[in-house]
């Protein structure tokens, strides 16, 4: 086939070209002859395909993502916000730490190994990209029902694949989630996340500009994996009647992605990179576009100087690839041989292939003949905006009245004491340490809390004892019943988790998994998701750094439960401050912060006792979250409580067993005034934790939880090697252990 | 002047900065080596820190054993100078023939990350003189290729000559043979282990426990004391 220049497009106005099949609409195309006033060549149009993808260009969520500006809360923290690869906040002592959470949901579920890799690898690189060092990763993970036989293919996959590549980059995995539930059966989420810290003056960003700046295309050869891995896998829903995809996903190198790290923090650290991208979907397309279209020159690109795995990829592919263990920088003349030296003392490969230009074209040639010319922003930013028509759905008046409340409740102690046991070991609530263990959390030595502590925290200076801390939250029932309320309860919860480790919550990071934009009942739970969110992340004083949006998760008509996941970051002064959830010490006091209610609505009772999933989702009180968040903080801080655990899926009775388990001490719980033992088990009313008080510290801890206006019940006592109900039930800690640990080996070992 | 311990960064290498930082906290020089270097810089020790040196790729420390740093370590060992092997390390120095044996992928086929429980049984080596003998300890355990193998006479010669420096307690958790995490060559200076006794060093981070400590403070007051 003759090589498409742009002397031949102009020449030959009427080619038919394969638009439709790279994913573009017939406007889209017409839009892209517009822009170009001729017809695009097979190179232009291969880069409008991937970059005006939906996962690329975020045309069907933006209109609604923007709230996340529009609505932000003044922070002093942010220091780059959303756009960039990854959003940058202060965190005290002139350090920035950077976050994001990102999905890798279908090709995780075609090739679960290679798939959730290479999502590790994708998101390391975007940290990396904005100047950090990458210090820690979480992995939110669902999958469908735990009995599955299909689950048994992608979950071991999944995880193999996240411990394969995130184990051998050295970084440690300190957090994350594992839920299941059947909507995720054809569609497992994949989402994965990074943190990573540097000093203030050390923030990078993508963008190329000063003309005559070489271009660098360093780390990997480029190869025909993941061709076209963007457009087709992230926009087209799962249909058995296709041909397998499986060439689309990438193949990952964590010993590549490992030396790309070090590399990189050398180059960053002798100041030699003028702007940088990482090349993730949509490849190089991606990479120049991006960095070009937010520099303030063009750019031009010689294609054929890309180092290749395979010599026979043809121009196009070679924009497509999605090859992994790629990054791009921008980098003065005089400083590009120190660059090199840099790239081969680590054994990564280095290739100039093209300079900032002082004209406003992005310009790619191939042997010297022209096959793109293109405007920059109409590749990168300005591409297509969708306002998708949302509509309630007509169900949803039906599953809300559908209230749990009317479930049959335990007639008996015994029968509570079954329900328990028959809880604390389902698959959602029972001990994910069969994954957590394949996951080093360990590397670096700086964790200071990992898996199965409510949130993640890592060192991030010696001498002071400076920390942040990470978790992350969704709960996609909650969501199905109320998406705005599903939302703020992920932010809550995620917020709470990092309040009752002891740190400061600071920033929010969230990735949306949603089903098909197309669908007005799916759009609508994106719409009010969204809303939902950013009204809450502005009470709560949190902005949202970035993210990123995951759309089409669904099989056929069948959508999955709207799942927004949220990751909130916080800092913490001092390290040796935090706050565990295990009860260590014999004789402590039990107390429950917080109002109890009868909300069972998307409850785990209601999902593991009666398969039901109906009414409303526990009430949102953002005010009484904060106030429950600081409460926590100063208790950490002035050593009034040595443990703590926040209240979500699974209630009271879940977080105790977690923390005795953890601690390996019983509990002697009484049933406080007004409430009837089986709420004050199960309950998942929000803005609650319960913590562990040192005698000699209770009078202070509640004069200050009651000056505050924090409700603070007296619950029990650490003791013994039972959970303890007064006149109710007494469980073994051995028969509880036996229970919560045993599920996940037996279903997947 | 103090001892200087050096610690070797390979392509791939993740755990040299926790190595060099337990060597501080001991109270050593720490100084980092670089593979492509065949000079130690006048270190006391070695430390073959843990990671995925060359990615693992052909075999775990397959590769890593013909750097050039390599040549000088091998030398220096066998002319006495203390190296311990970590994990990766320790697969390097048995590629590099200074330790007998191999090691296969676990038994399970998994990843493992666990807190591990060990008996000291050789308090004699360069790296263990801190500890007593039978002494029990916790330490962090990760590892993908850890399961010892050996044939039986070699195993028998190391149970008979002491030289089975560690042993998993409760669980073996690769599948080890004869539960061994750990060995020593005859003249007890070169030591290596699957277990990460870097890691705990801090009564902050990780498990929480100091137990790994001993290692560093061993081969400081041995190399004192010379």
């Amino acid at each position: 086939m003759s090589l498409d220049t742009v002397k031949h497009a102009t020449e030959t106005p009427d080619v038919g070209q394969p638009w439709a099949e790279l994913g573009l609409k017939k406007d889209e195309y017409e839009r892209i002859r517009e822009i170009l006033g001729r017809r695009p060549t097979g190179a232009e149009l291969a880069m409008y395909s991937v970059m005006w993808s939906e996962h690329c260009s975020y045309k069907s969520s933006k209109v609604h993502l923007k709230q996340f500006s529009e609505k932000k809360p003044d922070s002093d923290a942010m220091l780059v916000g959303i756009g960039e690869n990854a959003g940058v906040v202060d965190v005290g002592q002139g350090y920035a730490v950077t976050f994001k959470v990102e999905s890798h949901n279908h090709p995780s579920y075609i090739e679960p190994y290679q798939g959730a890799a290479t999502g590790v690898g994708g998101i390391v690189r975007d940290i990396l990209a904005m100047g950090a060092r990458p210090v820690a990763v979480v992995d939110p993970l669902r999958f469908g029902a735990a009995d599955h036989p299909d689950t048994k293919r992608v979950l071991p996959g999944v995880v193999a694949g996240i411990g394969g590549y995130g184990n051998c980059l050295g970084l440690p995995n300190i957090g994350g989630e594992v839920v299941f539930d059947s909507c995720y059966q054809g569609n497992p989420l994949v989402n994965a996340g990074c943190i990573g810290v540097m000093k203030h003056e050390d923030i990078h960003l993508a963008k190329a500009s000063g003309a005559g700046n070489k271009v660098i295309l360093y780390g990997a050869r480029t190869g025909g994996d993941g061709i076209g891995g963007v457009s087709v896998l992230a926009s087209e829903t799962f249909d058995d009647t296709k041909p397998t995809k499986r060439p689309a996903v990438q193949v990952g190198d964590p010993f590549q992605e490992k030396l790309l790290i070090e590399c990189t923090l050398e180059v960053f650290a002798e100041k030699l990179v003028a702007g940088i991208q990482d090349l993730g979907g949509a490849g190089l397309s991606c990479a120049t576009s991006e960095l070009a279209s937010a520099g303030s020159g063009g750019m031009r690109v010689e294609l054929d100087a890309v180092p290749l795995r395979d010599a026979t990829l043809s121009p196009e592919e070679i924009l497509m690839s999605e090859s992994q263990e790629r990054m791009c920088a921008i980098v003065e003349p005089d400083k590009v041989a120190r660059f090199l030296e840099i790239c081969e003392k680590w054994d990564v490969i280095a290739t100039v292939i093209g300079e900032v230009t002082d004209g406003e074209r992005l310009e790619i040639f191939w042997h010297g003949e022209q096959i793109v010319d293109v405007p920059p922003r109409s590749v990168a930013h300005e591409g297509p905006t969708y306002h998708r028509p949302y509509a309630r759905p007509e169900w949803q008046d039906a599953l809300q009245a559908d209230d749990a409340a009317k479930l049959p409740r335990p007639a008996s102690s015994r029968e509570l004491r079954e329900q328990v046991l028959k809880l604390v070991a389902s698959p959602n609530q029972a001990s994910k340490a069969w994954v957590t263990d394949q996951y080093d959390r360990f590397v670096q030595g700086n964790t200071v809390l990992a898996q199965p502590e409510d949130a993640g925290m890592v060192r991030i200076d010696e001498e002071t004892n400076l920390g942040v801390a990470i978790a992350t939250d969704g709960n996609g029932r909650y969501a199905k019943l109320d998406p705005y309320a599903g939302a703020q309860l992920a932010l809550a919860e995620a917020y709470r988790n990092v309040a009752a480790s002891g740190a400061k919550p600071l920033a929010v990071s969230d990735c949306l998994n949603f089903g098909s934009p197309e669908d007005p009942a799916v759009m609508w739970q994106f719409a009010e998701a969204t809303r939902g969110l950013a009204d809450a992340c502005l009470e709560l004083g949190t902005p949202v750094t970035g993210g990123n949006v995951s759309l089409y998760n669904q099989t056929g008509d069948v959508a999955i439960h709207p799942t927004p996941v949220v990751a909130v970051l916080g800092v913490i002064d001092d390290v040796t401050r935090r706050t565990p959830i295990a009860f260590a010490e014999e004789g402590q006091l039990l107390y429950l912060l917080g109002d109890t209610r009868e909300e069972f609505g998307g409850s785990a009772w209601s999902q593991v006792v009666h398969d039901h999933l109906g009414g409303l989702p526990p009430r949102v009180d953002l005010d009484r979250e904060r106030l429950l968040g600081e409460i926590l903080i100063a208790a950490s801080r002035d050593g009034m409580v040595d443990a703590a655990h926040d209240l979500s899926d699974g209630g009271l009775v879940q977080a105790v067993t977690e923390s005795c388990l953890r601690g390996g001490n019983g509990a002697r719980l009484i049933v406080p005034d007004g409430l009837d033992a089986f709420t004050f088990l199960f309950s998942e009313s929000a803005g609650r934790a319960v913590v562990a008080v040192p005698r000699s510290e209770e009078l202070r801890f509640t004069d200050m939880c009651g000056a505050r206006g924090l409700p603070a019940t007296r619950i029990g006592v650490v003791d013994g090697d039972a959970i303890d109900v007064q006149g109710e039930f007494s469980i073994p800690l051995a028969e509880l252990r036996e229970a919560h640990e045993a599920t996940i080996p037996g279903l997947l070992a | 002047m103090t001892s200087r311990i050096g610690v070797v960064t390979f392509p791939g290498t993740l755990d040299d900065q926790d190595a060099l930082r337990a060597a501080r906290l001991a109270g050593a020089e720490p100084v980092s080596l670089w593979h492509r270097d065949k000079d130690l810089k006048q270190v006391d020790a070695v430390v073959l820190a843990g990671g995925f040196s060359y990615g693992d790729y052909l075999r775990a420390g397959a590769i890593s054993r013909f750097s050039p740093v390599m040549e000088t370590v091998v030398e220096q060992a066998r002319a006495g100078m203390p190296v311990l092997g970590i994990c990766n390390g320790f697969q390097i120095l048995t590629e590099a023939h200074l330790l007998p044996g191999a090691m296969l992928r676990n038994d399970h086929l998994h990843f493992v990350c666990r807190d591990q429980r060990l008996r000291v049984e050789n308090a004699d080596t360069a790296w263990t003189a801190d500890y007593e003998q039978g002494q029990e300890i916790s330490v962090p355990l990760k590892n993908m290729d850890g399961r010892y193998v050996a044939d039986e006479r070699t195993l028998d010669e190391l149970e008979a000559e002491g030289r089975v420096a560690f042993r998993y307690l409760d669980v073996n958790p690769n599948g080890s043979l004869r539960d061994i995490a750990g060995i020593t060559n005859a003249a007890g200076n070169v030591v290596g282990l699957m277990p990460h006794p870097e890691h705990a060093v801090e009564p902050l981070v990780g498990t929480g426990r100091t137990d790994g400590l001993g290692f560093f403070t061993s081969i400081l007051k041995k190399l004192v004391n010379a």
